[in-house]
């Protein structure tokens, strides 16, 4: 079963974005992720399932090291990102975050303007040399977010006057405007209704077209649905991981059985 | 009130009960301590001016004959110490009469207290055994009750208020019949010291309050000036950068900060940081004042470091963490986080601070009554002496006073100055903390 992840991918031939090995995360006495490997593939969306607490958010943190922000929190193992060790002390984080985006789980737009929200990005990394830069950015970030038409006539409003759905594809095309190569998302469709959960899902589907997308998931159908790739974790170690449809139809574990059965979890 | 509960216990036996238990009882103790505490309150104001007002008229008509207010007033008081034991000289037999029929008086009024209150605490007692049934509204009672009585607590400060401000209002217009508002408004001489009794010799007086004021201003900037750029600093340090350690040691250091009285302040600035001025402006060839703005506001500044960095630091902490994670998660550093994510969302928080702050070091008085002088002068030099409004206030009041001169009044002029002008700056503040602010949900 640990050797799952030698198994070629049939969706995408493309050479592995992101590779880890051997990462173990303790948050202070616990020990939250155990001997983790995975490999992303690039321009596709790899899932990651698994009940509360099996670690996938964290995980999940460790690969934009957003881990860092947490003081009890360490990390240990490697983890490369276009054969680049993200740990390295030469690795700045603030360009590793810029490089992998990430959305969470709650919409968290800033108390701004909805412009200033997508621009936010773009300003602090100097992406743009002119205001009508800047506009061209926000623009297309909000076109390839799939709000653009619900929002261009109100560019100047906060972003929290948005419902909950917009507030979540708002936060989505803010992290894509700093041009990123990977996305990661935590459970980015857990505070939204169905109507929502679809729009989203089906910007992620055009998201795949670009970059590398990462999603953690509670919902066995989401990650049916939007993924190509599925890892599934249990009590911080990586159970199984393979293309999704292998996951679903033809489990190699028991446990991954189970789970997705609705046995355990 | 226990039997309350325990009749209550036993009517449900079987039959279900509207309220719960512990209700009839808080409604039967509310219900009798309320009245029976106000009647104690009420009683115990009233003893004194009704006693008085028998005695007084139960003297002799000729004893109190060629006396006016004043001589009334001694009457009585001597009468009450003739009653509580102490005799001085020989009383003339019609006081120590009074004096008995004093003690016997405030002897039935306490008696006739107890009694009376007994009894209506019994009636109370009686008329709250006889609501308790199955479907008596209890609960609705006690809520009632207490309602009320938080209505009466919030109503206190909200009367408090309007009597400090009538009042104020009442003495400014005395004032203002002695001196003309235009004088008093923009007048710049302050010169109080007029003549209290014929006797005395002293000047004219001259009440513009522009020198005073500007002198409150310069000490209230300088104290700004140092509190505003260390408060926040320290806030965002201990907020977002400090290691855990470091926290833990500096907040209840600052905390400790707030605690010390103004007066040990006072003296730290007349004492210690105005002479070490002084000797480092001579050093540099410059005049120092003894009693510099800068001392006086330098140390208040100091003051009010914990206010303005405790406030933003609580408004700081209030920012969702998802804020954060979304500023980080894009690549912001720490301080790009801070500087457009954080300080924004927390400014309303922040501005309350420094607001309350400015109040302070408008309404200051120990530290620049010690470490400011007293001389007004129109300067705005923070190496010169000026004096503040709080100071004269002190001054005007302090002392041999009688309360019918300009000289008393002026006090109660200044007062309402200082408090439109605090209730302006609060005023605008709000104004401009709505249109800016970044509301997070």
């Amino acid at each position: 079963m640990n050797d799952m992840r030698k198994i070629e991918p049939d969706v995408t031939k493309t050479a592995a974005k992101i590779t880890a090995r051997e990462v173990n995360v303790h948050y202070g006495d616990t020990h939250a992720i155990k001997n983790v490997d995975v490999d992303i593939a690039d321009k596709t969306v790899t899932a990651f399932i698994g009940p509360s607490g099996c670690g996938k958010s964290t995980f999940l943190r460790c690969l934009n090291r957003m881990n860092d922000t947490i003081d009890i929190c360490r990390v240990a193992g490697r983890i490369e990102l276009d054969g680049r060790d993200i740990n390295h002390k030469s690795v700045d984080p603030v360009q590793l975050r810029a490089q992998v985006g990430m959305v969470f789980q709650k919409p968290n737009p800033f108390p701004k303007s909805i412009y200033d929200n997508i621009a936010y990005g773009p300003r602090i990394h100097g992406l743009a040399h002119s205001k009508t830069d800047l506009d061209e950015i926000v623009e297309k970030s909000l076109r390839r977010g799939a709000i653009w038409n619900e929002v261009k006539d109100r560019l100047n409003q906060p972003g929290t006057g948005l419902s909950g759905g917009q507030q979540q594809r708002l936060c989505i095309a803010r992290a894509i405007a700093t041009e990123p190569e990977v996305l990661l998302m935590d459970e980015p469709c857990s505070a939204l209704d169905p109507i929502a959960t679809a729009q989203v899902e089906e910007l992620i589907d055009e998201l795949r077209q670009t970059y590398s997308v990462v999603i953690v998931t509670h919902s066995m159908q989401q990650a049916a649905r939007v993924s190509q790739k599925t890892a599934f974790f249990h009590l911080g170690s990586l159970v199984e991981f393979n293309d999704t449809d292998q996951i679903f139809t033809n489990p190699q574990d028991g446990r991954t059985e189970s789970y997705i059965t609705g046995k355990i979890g | 009130m226990i039997n309350r509960l325990a009749a209550k216990a036993i009517r449900d036996n079987g039959i279900k009960m509207h309220s719960m238990i512990s209700y009839h009882g808080m409604f039967s103790a509310l219900l009798i301590l309320v009245p029976v505490l106000t009647l104690i309150l009420l009683w115990l104001v009233f003893k004194g001016p009704v006693t008085d007002s028998i005695i007084m008229n139960g003297l002799p008509d000729l004893a109190l004959v060629g006396r006016d207010v004043g001589g009334v007033q001694l009457v009585l008081a001597e009468i009450k110490s003739v009653a509580s034991g102490r005799i001085f000289g020989t009383p003339e037999p019609w006081k120590i009469d009074a004096a008995g029929r004093f003690l016997e008086i405030s002897n039935t009024a306490d008696r006739l207290l107890i009694g009376v209150v007994a009894a209506l605490a019994l009636v109370l007692l009686l008329f709250a055994r006889s609501r308790v049934s199955h479907d008596f509204r209890a609960r609705q009672g006690v809520e009632g009750i207490v309602s009320g009585l938080m209505i009466l607590c919030s109503t206190i400060a909200v009367f408090t208020t309007i009597g400090i401000v009538v009042s104020l209002t009442y003495e400014t217009i005395r004032f203002l019949d002695a001196v003309p508002l235009s004088e008093f408004l923009f007048g710049t001489n302050w010169e109080p010291q007029i003549p209290l009794r014929e006797d005395q010799i002293a000047a004219e007086g001259a009440f513009g309050w522009l020198p005073v004021f500007l002198g409150t201003l310069v000490i209230t900037v300088i104290a700004l000036l140092v509190a505003v750029p260390v408060g926040l600093f320290s806030a965002i340090y201990l907020n977002e950068f400090a290691p855990k350690k470091m926290r833990s040691f500096v907040k209840p250091m600052l905390e400790i900060l707030a605690g010390v009285p103004t007066i040990v302040y006072g003296f730290f600035a007349i004492l210690v940081v105005a002479p070490a001025m002084r000797s480092f402006g001579q050093s540099i060839g410059l005049d120092v004042a003894p009693n510099t703005a800068l001392a006086a506001g330098g140390v208040m500044g100091v003051m009010l470091i914990p206010f303005i960095s405790s406030f933003a630091d609580d408004a700081l902490s209030a920012v969702p963490q998802s804020l954060r994670d979304g500023a980080l998660a894009l690549g912001a550093t720490r301080g790009e986080m801070m500087t457009t994510v954080l300080f924004p969302a927390a400014l309303p928080g922040i501005v309350g601070g420094v607001l309350l702050a400015v109040s302070r070091a408008i309404g200051e008085t120990m530290i620049v009554v010690m470490a400011a002088g007293l001389i007004a002068k129109m300067t705005i030099n923070p190496l010169d002496s000026v004096t503040t409004v709080t100071v004269q206030i002190v001054t005007l009041l302090i002392g041999d006073t009688s309360f019918d001169n300009p000289k008393t009044l002026a006090a109660f002029a200044l007062g309402m100055m200082l408090f439109l002008v605090t209730l302006m700056i609060n005023i605008f503040a709000l104004r401009v903390v709505r249109k800016y602010r970044e509301a997070y949900d």
